[in-house]
């Protein structure tokens, strides 16, 4: 058994909101039937699971690690009082706090206990430009990387050698040899280690080797970097990134089939890749999205609902159906919605007491049911 | 005129705007230091932006599905508006007064406050303190809609005392209560659809409507009130009157006004363990408050002629906010002659940097200083501003070039050019560290290839752009 030090959480936040009940389809279910006369998808079209629920027809990838036992599915997932604002929605999963405004995010709060006196830089890498807020916390360095290949200070410096030079003058700038205020202590401080998070990341880019190829997209492309920065061992314990947009108002079939190809593709690539560097128990990954759609569609799309599905993937991770899957009955909707029967801090609340081994009851403010998606004995 | 002149009226612009480059130093000081204040205060723009360009390029604007095409919109006025002061005292209000799109999901109210900030936020603090009670996004934000005779929410009357006046440890918990029944019945007109519509609707096809205030009698709570000692059947105005009598309202709001004009001052929730910077500066700054009748315009009037601000040991002794080092690179680069997708997209990079406008992380609004300041940001702004200074394409960037080329020889020194170039930027003031570095730089590079091309140029703008003090303001 390895230590759990070795131990990283990806996770994959699906903007917008996905479709969920295209996405793990009741495909014989008659209100099914009726209520997406637009956009329904078939028993013939989609990957069948148990003889009730089938995987969207682009989620074959998915599906063979499913066969593996590698992948939960987390029906009915959503939190009370449910807002079907995009922002605010998403803002209650960054944040883990459904009736007030909170500054940090849960994974924000969960780097300050892994490592509280910043020793180390890149404890968590974003994938993307801008901090989501789930990763914001007062005192916590993230880096946030647009593209391995080209991250790091000043990049428009053409040319490898050229941009190490200025990259020495810069140093200088930024270096002991500034009278001090407390504004120069904090750029000094922050100016170098940027330059060394910038240095370990491009380090993680030029070591790497795989006989996978991935496709060529924006999350293809993330989850290669994240392969990349798990490969080189510098201790990053959580990655995120993001996948979208899933806001199908409309062309539901053509698009919500694009993105679930190219994630589901993506996905089978990076634990390919992981069991390549003999990885794969390693390493856990969560996919969210902030709210599921309508259960009745709109001609050609569905608009925001509630109640949406949740998956958690990995070598450590015991495979199977969690939560239940909401009854589409009339009288069980709520205002036209799936609803939700497990609460998504259940979720976090397990894989952080479960697969980082990090107590959550301070991170969430309580103590939340835990599902046993994760292997015991990891 | 004396290069002193100049590194102050550098310091001024920084502060009531995003920065001058040297060509408008120049003009600038032909008015004279005092007078050059009076100018910015009192006169009206010469050139109002237009709506109508603006909803050209983002038709969104003022209806948007999200927050992006407002903050683009306001970001475009702070770059080519003639008064750029205007748009700081909104930065500086949206600060305080911070409310944000995660929880109204309807951007145009924030459009709206933006603007009443503009139109009040040089009068006096009591008529703001008014507007801003009655602002529909406030109202949401803060949930005085919630608020009802006999079922009180205090929400906006806690920070309303907090953090829009007075500053914890001067008033009690009962005083809360009581401001709080004093604001019930101050709500939006059709609360319910409105806020069913924000938070359930899809945004498609249509988009947000726009909100107003209003006042239900009936439900207001009109019985006698105890508040700060003084006893009536107050209703809200009466509170905010009352407030705005306080001693600790006049230090609160000088307070927050050095700290965003003259030097970065800890963030709000240290207020009560530490002095602030400058204690006799904030002294003078509440006698200007109660002398003027609550005057924001008057007290600013005093600040920045006054001898603290004057004083070169405030320059650059604050952090730029990202907006700031936004907005004044690109009032250099003048990149964005349009309010397209591209300057929208510039917009952007202030939330890569930890500011995205009209979203704030909390109620208290952004923490400034130092705190804007983390490994991820720095990359940020570091890569921003150089890049954006680099790029000798932009028209600003191409006419600095050519003004330093045609002001020194084939002969130049070392030191001459640098002095040209951070002199066009806005009289940068460097350290001996930074400049012997810059000089290095130099020496190395431009003066061994005997060349000032484009190329050379570019890469010392870089790393000009990439020195410390172009993140301080």
């Amino acid at each position: 058994m390895k230590d759990k030090k070795d131990r990283s959480l990806v996770v994959v936040q699906l903007s917008g909101g996905n479709d969920a009940m295209n996405t793990i389809v009741p495909y014989n279910n008659g209100i099914y039937h009726d209520s997406r006369s637009a956009i329904h998808l078939t028993e013939k079209e989609i990957i069948d699971i148990d003889g009730s629920l089938g995987f969207h027809p682009e989620m074959g990838a998915l599906k063979n690690l499913w066969d593996q036992n590698k992948v939960a599915v987390i029906n009915g997932i959503g939190y009370p009082v449910p807002n079907r604002s995009h922002f605010r929605s998403m803002d209650i999963w960054h944040t883990a706090e459904s009736e007030s405004i909170a500054p940090d995010g849960w994974l924000g709060r969960t780097i300050r206990e892994i490592d509280p006196n910043h020793n180390n830089v890149v404890t968590a890498v974003n994938f993307g430009r801008g901090l989501p807020r789930a990763l914001v916390c007062k005192d916590v360095p993230v880096a946030s990387v647009g593209d391995l290949e080209t991250y790091g200070l000043m990049p428009d410096i053409k040319g490898k050698e050229q941009r190490q030079d200025v990259l020495n003058y810069f140093s200088r700038m930024y270096g002991p040899n500034q009278g001090r205020d407390a504004i120069l202590e904090a750029l000094g401080e922050n100016g170098v280690s940027a330059m060394n998070g910038a240095d370990i990341l491009s380090g993680a880019n030029s070591k790497y080797s795989s006989s996978i190829e991935y496709a060529d997209n924006p999350i293809s492309n993330n989850l290669k970097d994240i392969a990349k920065v798990i490969f080189a061992d510098v201790g990053t314990k959580i990655y995120y990134a993001q996948h979208g947009s899933f806001d199908t108002h409309a062309g539901e079939l053509f698009n919500h089939a694009k993105l679930w190809k190219d994630l589901s593709d993506a996905l089978g690539d990076f634990f390919e890749d992981l069991k390549e560097h003999d990885r794969q128990d390693d390493v856990t990954v969560l996919l969210f999205s902030e709210f599921g759609r309508r259960i009745q569609d709109n001609g050609s799309g569905t608009d925001h609902g509630s109640g949406g599905v949740a998956f958690v993937l990995g070598g450590s991770v015991n495979g199977g159906f969690y939560g239940e899957q909401p009854s589409l009955e009339i009288s069980e909707q709520v205002e036209g919605d799936m609803k939700y029967n497990n609460d998504f801090r259940s979720t976090y609340a397990t894989l952080l007491d479960k697969w980082m081994g990090i107590d959550s009851v301070p991170i969430l403010g309580k103590n939340y049911e835990q599902f046993n998606f994760i292997n015991k004995g990891t | 005129m004396s290069n002193k002149d100049i590194m102050l009226m550098a310091h001024l612009m920084r502060r009531v705007g995003f920065g001058s480059t040297k060509d408008e130093l120049e003009e600038y000081i032909k008015n004279g230091y005092d007078n050059q204040v009076d100018i910015i205060l009192d006169s009206e723009p010469n050139y109002e932006i237009s709506k109508h360009l603006i909803n050209r390029y983002q038709p969104d604007y003022g209806s948007p599905m999200g927050n992006s095409s407002n903050g683009a919109s306001w970001l475009y006025k702070m770059i080519w508006s003639d008064s750029p002061f205007k748009e700081k005292i909104s930065l500086f209000w949206h600060g305080i007064f911070a409310t944000g799109y995660a929880k109204l999901a309807n951007g145009i109210v924030l459009h709206d406050q933006i603007k009443m900030f503009s139109k009040f936020g040089l009068g006096n603090y009591k008529n703001l303190l008014i507007e801003l009670s009655k602002d529909p996004a406030m109202i949401i934000w803060l949930d005085n809609c919630e608020s009802h005779k006999g079922a009180v929410n205090e929400n906006y009357g806690r920070e309303l005392l907090e953090l829009f006046s007075m500053g914890t440890g001067n008033y009690t918990e009962k005083d809360i209560k009581e401001a709080s029944r004093a604001f019930t019945g101050w709500t939006i007109a059709n609360k319910d659809y409105m806020t069913t519509k924000s938070q359930r609707d899809s945004v498609w096809p249509y988009g947000r409507l726009a909100m107003h205030f209003e006042y239900k009698e009936d439900d207001h709570d009109e019985d006698e009130k105890i508040f700060l000692g003084e006893t009536g059947n107050f209703n809200g105005e009466e509170i905010i009157d009352i407030i705005c009598k306080q001693k600790a309202t006049a230090k609160f709001i000088s307070r927050h006004m050095y700290s965003f004009f003259v030097e970065d001052e800890p963030p709000v929730p240290e207020w009560p363990y530490k002095e602030p910077n400058n204690p006799n500066a904030i002294e003078l700054l509440s006698e200007v408050y109660f002398d003027t009748g609550y005057n924001i315009k008057e007290m600013l009037r005093f600040l920045f002629k006054s001898k603290f601000f004057k004083s070169e040991k405030v320059w650059n002794k604050r952090v730029k906010s990202p907006i700031e080092l936004v907005a004044g690179t690109l009032r250099i680069t003048k990149e964005f002659e349009r309010p397209d997708k591209q300057q929208s997209s510039a917009n952007s990079h202030t939330s890569f940097m930890g500011q995205h406008a009209m979203n704030p992380p909390s109620v208290e609004g952004w923490h400034w200083g130092t705190e804007w300041l983390d490994s991820g940001t720095v990359v940020e702004r570091v890569n921003f501003s150089s890049s954006k200074l680099g790029d000798v394409n932009n028209s600003g960037i191409r006419k600095i070039i050519n003004n330093v080329k045609s002001n020194i020889s084939n002969q130049y020194s070392t030191e001459l050019l640098i002095e040209k170039i951070l002199e066009e930027l806005g009289s940068i003031i460097v350290s001996k560290t930074t400049k012997d570095t810059l000089k290095d730089f130099v020496n190395s590079k431009i003066n061994s290839e005997k060349s000032l091309n484009d190329d050379n140029l570019s890469e010392l703008l870089q790393l000009i752009g990439a020195m410390p003090e172009y993140q301080r303001a």
